[in-house]
């Protein structure tokens, strides 16, 4: 279940923020302090993890810290389920 | 006095730093009218130089028109200076009204709005009209003003890739829960000299009950048949909800924007918007010289179509010359020159030349994009577009990279 989370939520990130193709991310490449993903644009990567797994993100827990690798984003939402 | 020596080093270091990374902006004087030919002191001290101007945005060379200067004499006579006022208190001329029942007119809307420039307008539109329980949707490239407008509202934001429908499709799909869905987009983006797909984009708002916002700012006065803007090229005129747009460009290029569009968005603007409610009126002698703009406009056709082959000529002349440029087919013709160093190095080379040009690089462009952003004028000749032509033939050639690939002149320069 991690890792195929973790694929999801890695995929997911390529598919939308990563605008040159021969770009490589992994699980703990830095999105937010690294500049792919702006704090603008985490609103998507929120409503998508939220609508994906039935889940409800305080806004107060979807901090830029939080949603800056893959890692940790896994880590967040597997807080949520139940 | 808490300016304190710290904090002045504090400022002197930052400012050190943007001039250490290349990117600090210095201004060149003119001292002629804006025109396609100017006379320059750059760098400041140094003695005037005559040049031809390949960066205004000047698209209809009405900037300094007998008839438009004409026309501002006589309202600075009639009408006088200044107004000392915001516009619901005491600072509303018949003029003004005047001049948001034509902007209504020539953009086929609902009414307009004046706001004392474009970038107001963008600051202030949304947080009149939406609320938290609404969601803005933009193209990753929109302008910066647009930016600053959506950081100003409390309703949801998020973005879709640049002219990507599906990727807007599917936000509008992940969105659809909220109250208000608007989309926004510019018609011409400044940078790449592109038009957003405002025929899909109707489509798709209309499918998925969403607004849509387009700054015109680059378009107004010569996109579309009769000049209208990018909804006019596409068929959508009517339809667009909310438009922004400049009188700073093509329709004089003084000051001055507005919002037009549904009569309860521009009504709610009227009420709300900050920047309308708290700074001043358009000065008298600004109105009535995008009267007159206007006036020439209505009369034909005859500048947006001397721009658009002025704009075709150059766009060729430089694709046979063997630059890579940004597809296009609007008076921004971006000369791709991708390394930072290598923009600034041909735009100082061109000036040489006797062509003002900039050079643009990160941040107003992304990493490895850096190019020089021409833009073509009504108020070229074809002896300025050849002059100009030769000059980047030559600094091309300079430069080994005329007829190279993308790919080739990165290896060459690198990012």
């Amino acid at each position: 279940m991690s890792e195929e989370m973790k694929d999801i939520v890695l995929n997911y990130v390529i598919d939308e923020y990563l605008e040159d193709e021969d770009e490589e991310i992994t699980y703990d490449t830095p999105l937010i302090s690294g500049g792919i993903v702006d704090s603008f644009s985490m609103v998507s990567l929120k409503r998508f993890l939220e609508n994906k797994y039935n889940i409800s993100i305080p806004d107060e827990q979807a901090t830029p810290e939080a949603f800056d690798t893959v890692e940790k984003i896994t880590t967040l939402v597997k807080g949520f389920l139940k | 006095m808490s300016f304190s020596d710290n904090v002045r080093s504090m400022y002197q270091d930052q400012l050190k730093s943007i001039e250490e990374a290349g990117i600090f902006k210095k201004e060149r004087f003119i001292h002629s009218e804006q025109a396609a030919d100017i006379e320059v002191e750059f760098p400041e001290g140094s003695s005037l130089k005559k040049v031809i101007n390949m960066c205004a945005n000047n698209y209809l060379g009405l900037s300094s028109h007998p008839d438009v200067v004409k026309a501002a004499h006589e309202g600075l006579d009639t009408r006088g200076y200044g107004m000392s006022s915001v516009r619901f208190i005491c600072g509303t001329q018949d003029i003004h009204k005047e001049l948001e029942a034509r902007m209504t007119e020539f953009l086929g809307t609902e009414d307009t709005i004046l706001f004392p420039s474009c970038m107001d307008a963008n600051a202030g539109v949304f947080e009149a009209i939406l609320t938290d329980q609404d969601v803005m949707i933009s193209d990753r490239l929109v302008h910066a003003s647009i930016v600053d407008g959506i950081r100003l509202c409390s309703a949801m934001h998020d973005t879709f890739k640049h002219s990507n429908m599906d990727h807007l499709e599917s936000k509008l799909q992940l969105h659809s829960d909220k109250r208000l869905k608007v989309v926004i987009t510019d018609g011409v983006f400044s940078m790449d000299g592109d038009c957003a797909k405002l025929d899909e984009m109707v489509a798709l708002c209309e499918k998925y009950d969403a607004m849509l916002f387009v700054d015109d700012s680059h378009s107004t006065g010569f996109i579309g048949k009769t000049g209208r803007g990018t909804h006019e090229k596409y068929g959508v005129m009517g339809k667009i909800d909310i438009i922004t747009t400049t009188f700073g460009k093509a329709l004089g290029g003084a000051s001055g924007g507005c919002v037009s569009g549904r009569r309860e968005i521009v009504e709610m603007c009227r009420q709300k918007a900050r920047p309308y409610l708290f700074s001043n009126t358009i000065a008298p002698v600004v109105v009535s010289g995008v009267l007159k703009v206007l006036d020439i406009l209505s009369e034909n056709t005859e500048r947006r179509d001397k721009l658009e082959r002025n704009a075709n000529y150059w766009r060729k002349g430089l694709t046979e010359a063997g630059f890579v440029l940004k597809d296009g087919d609007t008076p921004i013709v971006p000369v791709m020159l991708f390394n930072a160093k290598l923009s600034q190095d041909v735009s100082n080379d061109l000036y040489d030349e006797g062509i003002y040009a900039i050079g643009f690089f990160f941040p107003v462009v992304a990493k490895g994009q850096a190019r020089i952003r021409t833009q073509i004028s009504a108020g070229h000749e074809i002896h300025h577009l050849d002059k100009a032509l030769d000059a980047f033939k030559k600094v091309g050639k300079k430069y080994d990279i005329l007829g190279r690939s993308k790919q080739e002149i990165i290896e060459m320069y690198g990012l």
